[in-house]
């Protein structure tokens, strides 16, 4: 195959999507995000979204189902703790190997349509996961309580290797290593890493342009010799994994699972992600799961109270209007101000927030050179 | 023996017989012009050829091989590549990658999980891309995102991605509808470039103009039947291709 080497530019986003990860507790500090807990939601979901990018942003299927996979990754984790270990290890294993034969199955059957009808497809085998899940798999699920660790479980490798977490319920731990606080996050990030890693090793591999054929024109796939089915289902399996790969970890870094992980209100936030970051980049899905889980954090976090002090320069009733119209925005009501801002970036921003950078770099650049643009003329090809 | 060998190809659409006892030779090497007015027929006939469309009864026969039934990519992966009326190509990637793609088709095969090496070292496909821009007068293009070529640029580039397969027969269905004057005559010189190195070719058309200089062969349709095959410098005066011409005017 000759010379594999990346290329300058990918090497150097790699190099800085590396650094920022690992600084980010330091990075994160001044917006209030540096602490362990959020961060590793960042990573999780920054995963997930990943995932998530392969499937849609590269071959344009729209996957209404993806926490159906998020939920399997939670369910495999804990059950490889329960019976086998509390080491993470084993649990990816199994998280990764669930969330891809679910999506071999689910995929199998829901490639068989396109367009809206795949997406419905998928939404509507992720809502059937969800609905069994709290029915007829409770044995495996344990219903709306959730699967959770107990003293009794049998846990047959720890036994063979003769730990006893003795009377308390144990975290998850990497050979002595707890999975809290910053050794968790950093067992996330080194995962981002490495999955951000192997997005852009696709993107860049022929396998990553069929799926982009697969995009830009069925018909002449087809007519140029190429299967089309295999590579959607290779592509929906691999975004698969990342998601059971992702619900692994947050039953790691929290190990119970609950059905609630597989509703289509999960499936919903990383599309959401996705196309907030920028669909079809590298970098997009995992700057929309940041920014989504961040501002979720500050969001859901206010309440009459906060808004009250808020809005105490108000005189009474005017301050009470505000608080009220404002309170349907935070808190609970997170979501409406989520669903205001997609409106806004799909309107005005389809590409995300990459192209929202990009374009304030070109008139930057040009506000520095006169008018000549970036250097490259508009025939060039979009860098990702 | 001939490469492609069509024998009492027929299809119904309902009550429209589009297709009616259809014979047709293709000598390896050969381009074989199908001509005929609107409606005759002709993008069926090439669509029986390509797995599009089973004939309701006959047989089409490829390299000793029949075609009928198999799937659009094995047909390709069996050596047919085909132009389409209207350009089919990846409107959203640069030519080079367009072109690129193809020939990965024909290296790897119709899937292959080729997910770790970088598209942009894989030298012999590079090349080979490159040289086939360059072939139909892309090169200095290759950069550029295919969707905003001209008509003319687009059917080049189109036939770069089929020649990059080098493909045993070429079908081209009315490459030049729908062009300038200038971008038609370009067009027919690229033909005739890829004909004189042997590459056989059946081209539909129902400008006779355009293939009397390139074809060895005419086959004339006229309402689903051949109604003359013929060289083309004996097909002009016939008198029944000139009544099917006039005749189907009103079609
Ligand atoms: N899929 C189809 N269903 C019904 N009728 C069709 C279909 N495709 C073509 N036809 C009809 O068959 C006839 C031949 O069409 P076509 O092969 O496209 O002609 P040409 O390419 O020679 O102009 C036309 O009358 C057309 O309306
Ligand atoms: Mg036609």
């Amino acid at each position: 195959m000759g010379n594999q080497a990346m290329n300058k530019s990918d090497l150097i986003l790699l190099g800085a999507f590396v650094l920022v990860v690992l600084f980010a507790p330091q990075l994160f500090a001044p917006i209030g995000a540096g602490y362990p807990d959020l961060l590793q939601k960042f990573a999780i979901y920054g995963i997930f979204a990943l995932g998530f990018n392969i499937l849609f942003g590269l071959t344009g299927y729209l996957s209404f189902g993806h926490a159906a996979f998020l939920g399997v990754g939670s369910y495999s984790a804990v059950w490889c703790f329960k019976l086998l270990s509390m080491n993470p290890l084993p649990a990816l294993v199994f998280a990764i190997l669930f969330g891809g034969l679910f999506a071999a199955a689910i995929g199998f059957i829901s490639l068989r349509r396109t367009g809206i009808y795949f997406s419905i497809l998928t939404l509507a085998f992720a809502q059937m996961s969800y609905n069994l899940a709290y029915s007829v798999l409770t044995p495996i699920t344990n219903g709306e309580t959730g699967l959770q660790l107990a003293q009794s479980d049998p846990r047959l490798i720890d036994m063979m290797f003769g730990r006893d977490y003795g009377a308390v319920l144990p975290p998850s731990d990497l050979f002595g290593i707890e999975m809290t606080g910053y050794s968790g996050y950093y067992f996330c990030a080194v995962l981002l890493i490495v999955c951000f890693f192997l997005s852009l090793r696709i993107f860049r591999s022929p396998f990553g342009l069929m799926l982009r054929g697969l995009k830009s024109n069925q018909n002449r796939m087809a007519y140029t010799g190429l299967n089309i089915r295999p590579y959607a289902l290779s592509a929906f399996i691999i975004s698969g994994m990342y998601a059971g790969l992702a619900g692994g970890l947050l039953a790691i870094t929290d190990p119970l699972a609950g059905a609630e992980r597989m509703q289509w209100t999960a499936s919903g936030e990383v599309v959401l992600m996705t196309i907030l970051g920028g669909a079809g980049t590298l970098l997009g899905p995992v700057i929309g799961a940041t920014f989504i889980k961040y501002f979720e954090n500050i969001f859901s976090a206010f309440n009459d109270g906060i808004l009250n002090q808020v809005f105490d320069f108000l005189p009474d009733t005017a301050r009470e209007i505000m608080v009220s119209i404002s309170s349907l925005f935070v808190g609970e009501g997170w979501n409406l101000t989520l669903g205001a801002l997609f409106m806004l970036i799909v309107i005005f921003l389809p590409g995300g927030l990459i192209e929202g950078v990009k374009r304030i770099r070109t008139s930057v650049g040009k506000l520095f050179r006169g008018g000549g643009g970036d250097g490259k003329s508009p025939k060039s090809a979009p860098a990702e | 023996m001939s490469l492609l060998s069509v024998k009492d190809v027929n299809k119904r659409f309902g009550g429209l017989q589009a297709l009616d006892k259809v014979n047709l030779e293709v000598e390896a090497g050969t381009v074989h012009a199908i001509i005929g007015p609107n409606g005759a027929g002709k993008s069926t006939l090439l669509n029986c050829f390509i797995g599009r469309l089973d004939p309701d009864t006959g047989s089409v026969t490829f390299d000793g091989k029949s075609l009928l039934g198999l799937p659009p990519h094995e047909i390709n992966q069996a050596g047919v590549s085909r132009v389409f009326q209207t350009p089919e190509i990846f409107a959203d990637l640069t030519l080079l990658r367009n072109v690129m793609l193809p020939a990965f088709a024909k290296r790897d095969g119709s899937f292959s999980l080729n997910a770790w090496p970088l598209v942009d070292r894989q030298a012999d496909i590079r090349d080979a891309a490159m040289h086939q821009l360059e072939d139909v007068g892309l090169a200095e293009k290759a950069e550029h995102i295919a969707g905003q070529l001209s008509r003319g640029d687009k059917r080049r580039l189109e036939l770069a991605m089929c020649l990059v397969q080098q493909p045993k027969l070429l079908l081209l269905d009315e490459p030049t509808a729908g062009m300038a004057r200038a971008d038609t005559n370009n067009t027919i010189d690229l033909m005739k470039k890829i004909a004189d190195r042997g590459m056989t070719m059946v081209v539909i058309e129902h400008d006779m103009h355009v293939v009397f200089s390139l074809a060895n062969k005419i086959s004339v349709l006229a309402q689903g039947t051949v109604i003359v095959e013929d060289l083309p410098e004996n097909i002009k005066g016939n008198p029944r291709v000139q009544e099917a011409y006039l005749g189907g005017a009103h079609l």
